[in-house]
């Protein structure tokens, strides 16, 4: 049971993390529906004009509406962050669950691959195959996937070594269930929900890798925008226009707390010692 | 403690010789012909055909990694066929810029870190408390170039204190090195202390529940050596684990920091190596990152032996 | 007569829970003299550790403190958090009932003896060094020299509470409260930790309140037996004259829940049937009445009181003594 004092503001941070999700996600899935500029075309006459009725927040040191630009990068941060870690939970989940129930050699094998891959630095890996198999969004989302997986397998591994010692699945064993039905009916539920809490938690930090690689002009292909080129190409001009880098680290900032927000409320669900204490 | 070592080091052998591995396929799999991209469009036929044979890269390739391995133990990583540059001039060259990063970095970050997360759980579930871990969790979603970004227009736009970017050597202004360090510093700084603060935090509080911790207050001693001997060093496990992952990886250099703000480390090496597809040079510095995380994490380790000596005895 | 070492008065302990307010010392009156050893004896939950915890004044932060503590004259609820510390070592000290989490893991034998006597007594490293090695020579150590050099894991179960034990011993205090020292330890070790401490506390003229579930350890141990049951004290007399003549019906069956060695093979133990009483709902009854064998409804109906009917220097809480 939650403490008095510690109950009611969790649920309200809560509530707003879902309601400004849901407007992100919404203004991107109906960018195109939406009455905007496009968010590629130049006014050279109005380079980093400030806000009026036609350009709500301004335009860019292009002279690109800024809110259009905003909207239209959701949706490369927001695919890009949600699809990538599909990969990692499910290639990692699946090996963890598998290395954590049968141990033995599987597992020595997994842990040690896992130790492997977690020794390499991830942006690097990330760099030169964007680099070497050219910009695309597939391409971030295919790369920022598989570094995923090592994460994944050791949540999964972990949680399903917790369970197979537990009484339901020994029971299950001793009445001679296959191991296809003791993973499917007995551990898959169980580790649903720790890997659901993982993958809002890897969601949050695809969104920040999507920004860094964008930021440094590597990551999706200009014009089209992206937070994290926003970002960047406002450094240029942090002394005559500082909001034209602060107002895209806003956005992306909020939508990346929002995720770790409901990421870790849920992971507080599934965490057995009580938050409360 | 020697068996608890042997037994480590047992385990270091194979991960080592599987990171070189994987670190040789990247280079080798990434689509490009080297001959191809060294020789340049006017190449010819015969000239790539002759190229690639005195560069053995005509080889199959499981021969091929075992010729650059042999190197490897002989300590020639090979040499930039751009520049000429061997990799372990180069990796010599970046490093001690990317090892002061990383040292005034993390030292900060601990600086911070470590009393915030005593005060937390001492007065755990207070006002102070709250805000603390509050402000530790959002800043857990402000990646680092934000935190450039936002820095360098305080101190360097705003301010006009710090240089934006830059990089003085130490030998030649001592204390513009140091100016020219502190912005990245505090950069990664930032993005270390409530990782290290949330460890730390968590740890102590459970420890404070500890039986020894009552026995402490029991014996009549200092409060302030009952948190710093009593509480800390039992606490300071997940801690030390996690300094040491954030070294590892900073070994390769901070590599957004260091484009940002221009320093020349590892990690501005890396990207160079990528732009220019010097292949040779990325492989090299890979291999040397990743050889530093495994040493890095097998020196953690020992350092849990150090630390807690039920690990020493018994069961290792 | 001078005033006694510790008088407790009107002592209660309140810990809020997410099923309310729980009261686990309940109107708690003792008194120890100097020199004198007090038994507190009953089932686990039964309040004896909140109110071992409640003259260390070492309660939970949350937990709420009534009543008066007075130890040499002073209310220790009442002394600021310096006051207290340097009282504690010198005068009051604590062996705790699990040696095996009691001690620091991380921390030498040797340091966690040292630094008691290096603070309070202001011993310079090297005496207290050699003092630590006496005073491990004083609870039965072989090897003293070497063991100040070992850490925890290094030792056995018995020699981890004698650690605990010097280290208790080590600024001779006036007060020794032992809460269950033997509780965790293997049955053959368990006489020599108590006979160790009955020695050191007939040697030192210290006080000390043993704390235990079980009725035999105190037998012969202790001067006064106070018999706790739901957070206040139900029994308590002279230990002699409450083994000879027991009234509360609850300490009968604590009597009789130990095994006897004397008894034929397999003969079942009398368990005390039921459950000690949710301590967040009270009765408005006596609060052993539920599990009682001698019940009667006025039982029921109101608290017994804490008293000596028969001036007999024998205090019950119970309509109906035996």
């Amino acid at each position: 049971m939650a403490a008095p004092r510690g109950g009611r503001r969790p649920g309200a941070v809560l509530a707003c993390a879902l309601v400004w999700l849901a407007l992100i996600g919404c203004a991107a899935i109906f960018a195109n529906l939406l009455p905007l500029p496009s968010p590629t075309e130049m006014d050279l006459l109005g380079k980093r004009a400030l806000p009026d009725a036609q350009h709500w927040l301004g335009n860019d040191q292009l002279g690109r509406d800024m809110l259009s630009r905003l909207i239209h990068g959701a949706r490369i941060s927001l695919s890009v962050g949600l699809l990538a870690p599909v990969i990692g939970v499910t290639v990692g989940g699946a090996l963890g669950m598998l290395a954590g129930y049968f141990r033995g050699p599987l597992e020595t094998l997994t842990v040690g691959g896992v130790d492997v891959l977690l020794a390499f630095p991830p942006l690097v890996f990330a760099l030169a195959v964007t680099t070497y198999l050219g910009q695309s969004v597939l391409n971030l989302i295919l790369v920022i996937g598989i570094l995923g997986i090592p994460a994944f397998t050791r949540v999964a591994r972990a949680v399903t070594l917790s369970l197979t010692e537990r009484e339901f699945v020994v029971a299950a064993r001793a009445l001679g269930a296959t191991h296809s039905r003791i993973l499917l009916r007995e551990i898959l539920p169980n580790v649903a929900l720790p890997l659901t809490a993982f993958f809002l938690l890897g969601v949050a930090v695809t969104i920040v890798v999507e920004g860094a690689l964008s930021f440094l002009g590597l990551g999706v292909p200009p014009p089209a925008p992206s937070w994290g080129s926003m970002i960047g190409e406002g450094r240029e001009s942090l002394d005559l226009a500082p909001w034209l880098a602060f107002l895209p680290a806003v956005v992306m900032f909020m939508t990346v707390l929002a995720f770790n927000v409901v990421g870790d409320s849920l992971r507080a669900l599934t965490d057995p010692r009580p938050g409360a204490l | 403690m020697a068996r608890f070592v042997g037994r480590r080091l047992l385990y270091l052998l194979p991960v080592l010789l599987a990171v070189t591995l994987l670190t040789f396929l990247i280079a080798a799999l990434l689509p490009g012909d080297l001959a191809y991209t060294m020789l340049g469009d006017q190449a010819t036929p015969e000239k790539i055909a002759a190229l690639r044979a005195t560069m053995g890269l005509d080889l199959p390739i499981w021969q091929r990694y075992l010729h650059w391995l042999g190197g490897v133990l002989q300590g020639d990583f090979g040499r930039s066929f751009r520049t000429g540059e061997t990799v372990l001039s180069a990796v010599a060259d970046r490093m001690p810029v990317s090892l002061e990063l990383m040292v005034a970095a993390e030292v900060l970050g601990l600086v911070i870190g470590i009393p915030l997360a005593i005060l937390c759980a001492v007065k755990q579930g207070s006002a102070i408390d709250r805000f603390l871990t509050g402000l530790a969790f959002a800043k857990l979603s402000l990646p680092s170039f934000m935190v450039a970004i936002l820095l360098i227009y305080l101190f360097a736009v705003q301010l006009n204190w710090l240089p934006a970017t830059g990089y003085v050597p130490f030998t030649e202004d001592p204390l513009g090195n140091l100016r020219s360090f502190l912005l990245p510093a505090m950069t990664l700084a930032f993005a270390e202390w409530p990782v290290l603060m949330r460890v730390l935090r968590s740890d102590m509080i459970a420890t404070l529940q500890e039986d020894y911790i009552a026995m402490a207050k029991a014996k009549g001693l200092k409060p302030a050596r009952i948190l710093l001997v009593h509480a800390l060093k039992p606490s300071s496990l997940t801690l030390v684990t996690v300094t040491g992952i954030n070294i590892g990886r900073l070994i390769g250099g901070a590599l957004i920091v260091e484009t940002i703000f221009a320093l020349p480390g590892l990690g501005r090496l890396l990207v160079a190596a990528i732009y220019s597809r010097d292949f040779i040079i990325l492989q090299g510095v890979v291999l040397f990152v990743a050889v530093g995380f495994v040493i890095v994490n097998f020196i953690v380790d020992m350092l849990y032996a150090v630390l807690d000596p039920r690990i020493r005895h018994g069961r290792a | 007569m001078s005033a006694p070492l510790l008088s407790i008065e009107g002592v209660s302990v309140e810990l809020p829970t997410p099923r309310g307010l729980l009261r686990a010392v309940d109107r708690v009156d003792l008194t120890l003299e100097a020199g004198r050893t007090l038994g507190v004896v009953g089932e686990s939950g039964c309040g004896k550790t909140m109110l071992s915890r409640a003259i260390l004044q070492l309660l939970p932060k949350r937990a709420k403190l009534d009543g008066r503590v007075m130890f040499g004259g002073r209310d220790l609820a009442g002394l600021s958090r310096e006051a207290l510390r340097r009282l504690r070592g010198p005068e009051l000290a604590v062996v705790f009932q699990d040696p095996m989490t009691s001690l620091n893991p991380v921390l030498t034998i040797g340091t966690q003896i040292v630094e008691t006597l290096q603070v309070h007594l202001g011993m310079s490293g090297i005496a207290a060094t050699k003092r630590g090695a006496e005073l491990l020579a004083a609870v039965g150590i072989p090897a003293p020299e070497q063991r100040l050099r070992q850490y925890p894991s290094q030792l056995s179960g018995g020699m981890r509470q004698r650690v605990a034990i010097a280290i208790a011993l080590s600024c001779e205090p006036k007060l020794l409260i032992a809460d269950e020292p033997t509780t965790a330890l293997d049955v053959t070790v368990q006489a020599q930790i108590l006979d160790l401490l009955a020695r050191e506390q007939q040697r030192r003229h210290m006080a000390m309140i043993l704390i235990t579930h079980d009725l035999g350890v105190v037998a012969g141990r202790t001067d006064e037996v106070a018999v706790m049951y739901a957070g206040r004290v139900v029994e308590r007399a002279p230990t002699p004259r409450l083994f000879a003549h027991m009234r509360m019906p609850y300490t009968e069956a604590l009597l009789a829940a130990i095994p006897r060695l004397d008894s034929a093979p397999h003969t079942p133990l009398p368990a005390i049937g039921g459950r000690p009483p949710d301590p967040t709902r009270p009765l408005p009854g006596c609060s052993f009445a539920p599990r009682c064998r001698y019940v009667e409804d006025d039982c029921r109906a109101a608290k017994p009181p804490l008293a000596d009917p028969e001036r007999a220097g024998s205090l019950y809480a119970c309509w109906h003594p035996r």
